[in-house]
């Protein structure tokens, strides 16, 4: 399996701060609700699986994520309880999760790797996966329009990151 | 130099083969007409007329796959299929029903018919049937050939010949195969899915993951080893033997096809066209992929050395074959 980076494994095991996961929960939902707003073409491609609630359990990561596309609707959940109930998840390291949202690698290589691990509802997450590698997602560039003047900071800030972790902040552009 | 055939599931995918170096792209529409009808893939009609448009500017070509068969009584989703492609200035329509290939070269005679991997025609007397009857321009050839047959039989038809070079593999009875209806009740002939993945199931179990189609388990491996899709054809089954039991695969391997080293040999054969498979792929897969067999076709028309091994970690079961292109079976 390809070495990937990881977030340090602190973040995982450090409680998060009392208010952390509802306010993380606000901004997620603000965050997925742009971009469905900027990408109609992701709702329309998950056809009848736009009402599926989806776990993105990024496993380096301190919550787990609860995306629910048609009510736009993205939540942070604590891993020292039960799942909250889902139709399909998806499991893996961030570098994973970002190397395909962003284009860099290919879904189902990170799949046939072992990298990527699915459950529930299959068709779900090939329409969730389909959607997404077609509205050519740049979380850094999503982030940086929603603050204002200080997206150049963000973007310079980004880059920074991407050089020193690894890991993959932007979309990889398919140069002629 | 050899025309590089790449797929294309969603409009994202279409501009990467594009600028990543696909002289021809292939498509279909979102509906059971095209034989990779997946949730989320594949192209609206306003979506097909823009991605021909951003091809056709750039100077790539655009085909569109209308290779399932159409149910008798139903026919109108593939007529319309065919005509709305005409419509949209696409460069060819590839399809695999003898009805519908008489339709599209009654009512639309100037349209360009490939006739797909999905018609089975591995001989010349098929082909030039297609030829003769419906004035099929071009034949994507089944892989079940060798390259020796492949020159033979370029040497008795008239038209031109696609081969595929890179991605999945059938079990060589393409448009003819039972073994997805047989688990689950539907097929790439007819409804344009393999396996579909509403019948297909993953789960953990012990110290397992366990992958099923419909009623089938079909891979079984330890937590944290990779678990291919569970198809049928590439599935570990256990068969009863002498007194112990067998496990392994018993139709087929899963592992993809991989003839890069093969193209100086099919430019040679006569090949027209090198096709490579995956319009369930992601963009990032078309991007990688392009590029290298672009690079490929290029240095095969400077009669330069293949490069190799480029794209292991792409392939279902990151292991890769030549398949029956250099069979040393019968």
């Amino acid at each position: 399996m390809t070495q990937r980076p990881a977030l340090l494994p602190l973040l995982t095991r450090l409680p998060p701060p009392p208010l952390a996961r509802p306010a993380l929960g606000l901004a997620l939902t603000a965050f997925l609700r742009r971009i469905a707003q900027r990408n109609p073409s992701i709702l329309s491609r998950l056809g009848p699986y736009a009402g599926a609630r989806f776990l993105l359990d990024v496993r380096d990561g301190p919550f787990l994520l609860l995306m629910q596309p048609e009510a736009r609707r993205l939540s942070a959940h604590s891993r020292r309880t039960p799942e909250p109930a889902h139709d399909a998840a998806i499991r893996g390291g961030l570098a994973a999760f970002l190397a395909m949202l962003h284009g860099a690698e290919d879904g189902d290589a990170l799949f046939f790797s072992g990298e990527l691990q699915i459950g529930g509802d299959t068709s779900a997450v090939l329409a969730l996966r389909n959607a997404l590698d077609d509205a050519e997602l740049d979380l850094t560039e999503e982030l940086a329009a929603l603050s204002g003047q200080f997206g150049g900071w963000l973007r310079r800030g980004s880059a920074l990151a991407a050089r020193k972790s690894g890991l993959i902040l932007s979309r990889q552009e398919v140069l002629p | 130099m050899m025309e590089l055939v790449c797929p294309a599931g969603t409009p994202a995918a279409l501009r990467a083969a594009v600028d990543a170096g696909a002289h021809t792209v292939y498509c279909g529409f979102a509906d059971e007409t095209n034989a990779r009808n997946f949730p989320g893939l594949n192209f609206s009609r306003e979506e097909m007329a823009q991605g021909i448009a951003y091809a056709h500017a750039r100077g790539a070509k655009v085909l569109i796959a209308i290779n399932t068969f159409p149910r008798a009584g139903d026919q109108a989703l593939w007529h319309r299929a065919v005509s709305d492609a005409a419509g949209l200035d696409a460069d060819a329509v590839i399809l695999a029903d003898p009805g519908l290939i008489a339709h599209a070269a009654q009512t639309h005679p100037h349209l360009r018919l490939h006739l797909s991997v999905q018609a089975a025609a591995a001989n010349p007397d098929a082909i030039n049937f297609h030829a003769r009857t419906f004035g099929i321009r071009r034949v994507v050839l089944p892989r079940v050939l060798s390259v020796e047959e492949i020159t033979a039989i370029n040497r008795e038809i008239d038209i031109e010949t696609e081969v595929f070079v890179f991605g999945g593999l059938c079990v060589m009875a393409e448009g003819r195969c039972s073994l997805s209806s047989y688990a689950t009740g539907l097929s790439p002939n007819m409804n344009g899915v393999c396996s579909p993945a509403s019948h297909v199931a993953y789960a953990d179990t012990g110290g397992n993951h366990e992958a099923r189609l419909g009623e089938f388990l079909i891979h079984r491996t330890p937590k944290g080893m990779p678990v291919p899709y569970p198809t049928l054809c590439k599935g570990c089954f256990t068969s009863p033997g002498d007194g112990s039991s067998q496990t392994g695969h018993i139709f087929e391997d899963p592992v993809s096809l991989d003839a890069t080293r093969l193209i100086p040999a099919l430019q040679k054969a006569g090949v027209t066209a090198l096709k490579i498979e995956g319009r369930q792929r992601s963009r990032a897969y078309v991007a990688q992929v392009v590029r290298a067999f672009r690079a490929a076709v290029e240095a095969a028309d400077q009669g330069a050395p293949m490069p190799e091994g480029l794209l292991a970690r792409l392939t279902e079961g990151q292991a890769a074959t030549t398949g029956a292109y250099a069979k040393t079976w019968r």
